[in-house]
């Protein structure tokens, strides 16, 4: 019936005509695209001199990278310290960190200050190609004037290495970077950070650190559907390699709620005796805060502990609680050298989850030793009262490895000792019997998923050591 | 309760909270496996369950029915030792000794999964297992040399 049709007939003329108009427009809107999108390149400098940095800006500036992390991610498995190359997985596809070294051919050797401040504020490399915001460009815009020279002075002063940046691995149109333009529109709020008048200077100081160069956000605040982290939650919880990022908002899933002075132990000492011990990602970033000034950390402290606002009178009455029911020393096991046999005049085991905890968990985790050198009391533990049981799967599988020239504890893990339903049936137990908290769902699919490269988790050896060929940060696949 | 440990099946009594080795060393006289810390950090209690190496002093047998329990016994005899055991034994890898039971057993899984194993992973395979003679030069060329060992068998086979 071709009658019907005769009004839909596309002649070959207005069809022309149609896509002529058509391409003018697209020209046109990527003429204006890339005209705004287009950064200049800063011109190349000379590598500086290490002398001609002043010696304290340099160890300020040390002092900043640790707060930053920097470390963490621009050194790759194995590799030498800020030489870069570490796979950061993202939704989007895998994106390798770059050579931060001094190294004129491959590293930031002939970045100038001002193009190393445009980067960390800007997301724009040297060259005026467009950075992706796996680098927390959005948070460092908030770092001030004088810590980007100082971080500048710092690793400008490091060892260069030679490392050739790895290539992406992401679909298009993603890796066409000027497309980062549109994403920086929508999402990046340039800095400098302007302190808030109604709160104190610690606070300030603490706001200042977070949410600029600790972007502590990056992982504790989910992300949306382009990978920006939701302003609306800010440090409702996120995740990280495998890992969870507990909230760190009101929804803390902590069973004694954190204070300043908890937070103070925590990320100064590496734990705190009611919250256990850092591990996952967040294990590297206590590390290296270590050598971060005891100020700057209680600022931090003070900060996030006030993000989790203050806890009512009922979730103070059933901290105290769990504190008292299950202090050490009421359920303490036998005291002797031995952590496992003594297990034995707890009450006997009812089911198979309760057998494989007092079995294979109690003795250190009920044991006579203390924190952090003996296991946290599990009823204390956020790990078990969390919403997801990610994390206590991966520690269970494969425990918390011994870090490499330092005092860290160290749990083994258990991946080859249990199998996928012996994990759950001790995941069951453990969130029954230590919390009040609903059972977890589906959590032999996630021990099989873990298993798996589907939620491969990073397990921390312990901090980079600048030495090379020393780090030792590897995935648990590459354990294998 | 039944255990499968180097190929027999034993039947134990005793509570299933037991840590594997005070079953090897107490119940089945197996004394190769060590007590050494009984926190699962230092590797001397290293024993393969289906072939992966676990801490047997921080492992329940409640964990272990229907699974296969290898220790360095199971590995060779007297008369023909393996070739981790082999090589051990003429690297002379031991020095007091009592580390190397976890040692041989560890290197065996890793070399029955990979007999091309590097120098960097096999030093990153044994991080687990702790040293305080300081062989650990010994213990490498020990496992460089149970490597050559078993690609001589395999010539010889496929010749």
């Amino acid at each position: 019936m071709p009658g019907e049709r005769a009004g839909l007939r596309v002649t070959p003329l207005r069809f022309i005509r149609f896509a002529t108009v058509c391409c003018f427009v697209l020209v046109f809107a990527a003429g204006i695209f890339a005209t705004a999108a287009w950064q200049p390149a800063i011109a190349p400098i000379n590598p500086p001199l290490a002398t001609s940095f002043a010696p304290d800006v340099v160890k300020r500036g040390a002092e900043l990278a640790a707060i930053g992390d920097c470390a963490v991610c621009h050194t790759a498995p194995a590799g030498r310290i800020f030489a870069g190359g570490r796979a950061i997985a993202t939704p989007f596809g895998t994106i390798y960190s770059t050579n931060i070294t001094p190294d004129a051919e491959t590293g930031i050797g002939t970045w100038s200050e001002a193009a190393f401040q445009r980067a960390l504020r800007n997301g724009v490399a040297r060259d005026g190609s467009y950075l992706y915001p796996a680098f927390p460009y959005d948070h460092f815009t908030l770092v001030s004037d004088d810590d980007d020279k100082a971080l500048y002075a710092f690793l400008m002063t490091r060892t260069p290495v030679q490392a050739p940046a790895l290539t992406n691995d992401l679909p298009f149109p993603l890796k066409v970077r000027p497309v980062l333009y549109g994403w920086n529109l929508l999402f990046l709020r340039r800095g400098p950070y302007r302190a808030d008048p109604a709160h104190d200077e610690a606070w300030n100081r603490g706001a200042y650190l977070v949410d600029g160069l600790g972007h502590c956000g990056d992982c504790h605040t989910p992300r949306n559907l382009f990978g920006a982290e939701q302003r609306d939650r800010r440090f409702a919880g996120g995740a990280a390699e495998g890992w969870t990022a507990y909230a760190l908002d009101a929804a803390s899933p902590a069973p004694v709620p954190w204070t300043a002075e908890a937070l103070t132990q925590y990320l100064g000492r590496g734990f705190a005796a009611q919250h256990g011990v850092p591990r996952g990602p967040m294990a590297d970033i206590a590390s290296d805060l270590r050598s971060v000034p005891a100020d700057d950390i209680r600022a931090i402290a003070i900060y996030v502990a006030a993000q989790m606002g203050s806890h009512g009178p009922e979730r103070t009455q059933i901290a105290q609680q769990v504190v008292t029911q299950n202090a050490r020393g009421t359920l303490v096991v036998g005291n002797s050298a031995d952590s496992q046999a003594d297990t034995f005049h707890l009450a006997a085991p009812d089911g198979e989850g309760a057998l494989i905890y007092l079995g294979a968990c109690a003795g250190c985790h009920q044991g006579p030793r203390a924190m952090p050198y003996g296991g946290i009391d599990l009823s204390l533990s956020s790990t078990v009262s969390a919403p997801s049981a990610d994390n206590f799967i991966n520690v269970v599988l494969y425990g918390l490895p011994a870090a490499e020239a330092a005092h860290a504890p160290i749990m083994p893990g258990f991946a080859n000792a249990m199998n996928d339903s012996q994990v759950a049936a001790l995941a069951r137990y453990v969130r029954a019997h230590f919390t009040d908290q609903a059972p977890w769902s589906g959590i032999e699919k996630n021990v099989t998923a873990t298993r798996s490269a589907a939620r491969a988790a990073t397990v921390d050896h312990g901090p980079p050591s600048g030495l090379p060929g020393t780090s030792q940060r590897t995935t648990h696949e590459a354990q294998r | 309760m039944k255990l499968n440990v180097n190929q027999q099946r034993h039947d134990v009594d005793v509570d299933p909270r037991t840590p594997l080795l005070y079953v090897l060393r107490g119940e089945l006289k197996l004394n190769a496996a060590k007590f050494g810390c009984g926190l699962g950090q230092c590797g001397a209690c290293t024993v393969l369950v289906d072939g992966e190496p676990v801490f047997s002093c921080v492992t329940p047998i409640a964990l272990l029915a229907d699974k296969e329990i290898t220790t360095l016994e199971g590995l060779g005899t007297l008369e023909e030792p393996a070739p981790i055991q082999r090589a051990f034994i003429e690297t002379q890898a031991a020095q007091c000794g009592y580390c190397i039971a976890g040692m041989m057993v560890r290197a065996h899984a890793l070399l029955q999964k990979n007999p091309q194993a590097s120098d960097a992973d096999i030093r990153a395979w044994l991080e687990p297992n702790l040293c305080r003679c300081g062989t650990h030069m010994r213990i490498l060329r020990a496992i460089h040399r149970a490597q050559a060992i078993m690609r001589t068998a395999q010539a010889g086979d496929a010749g």
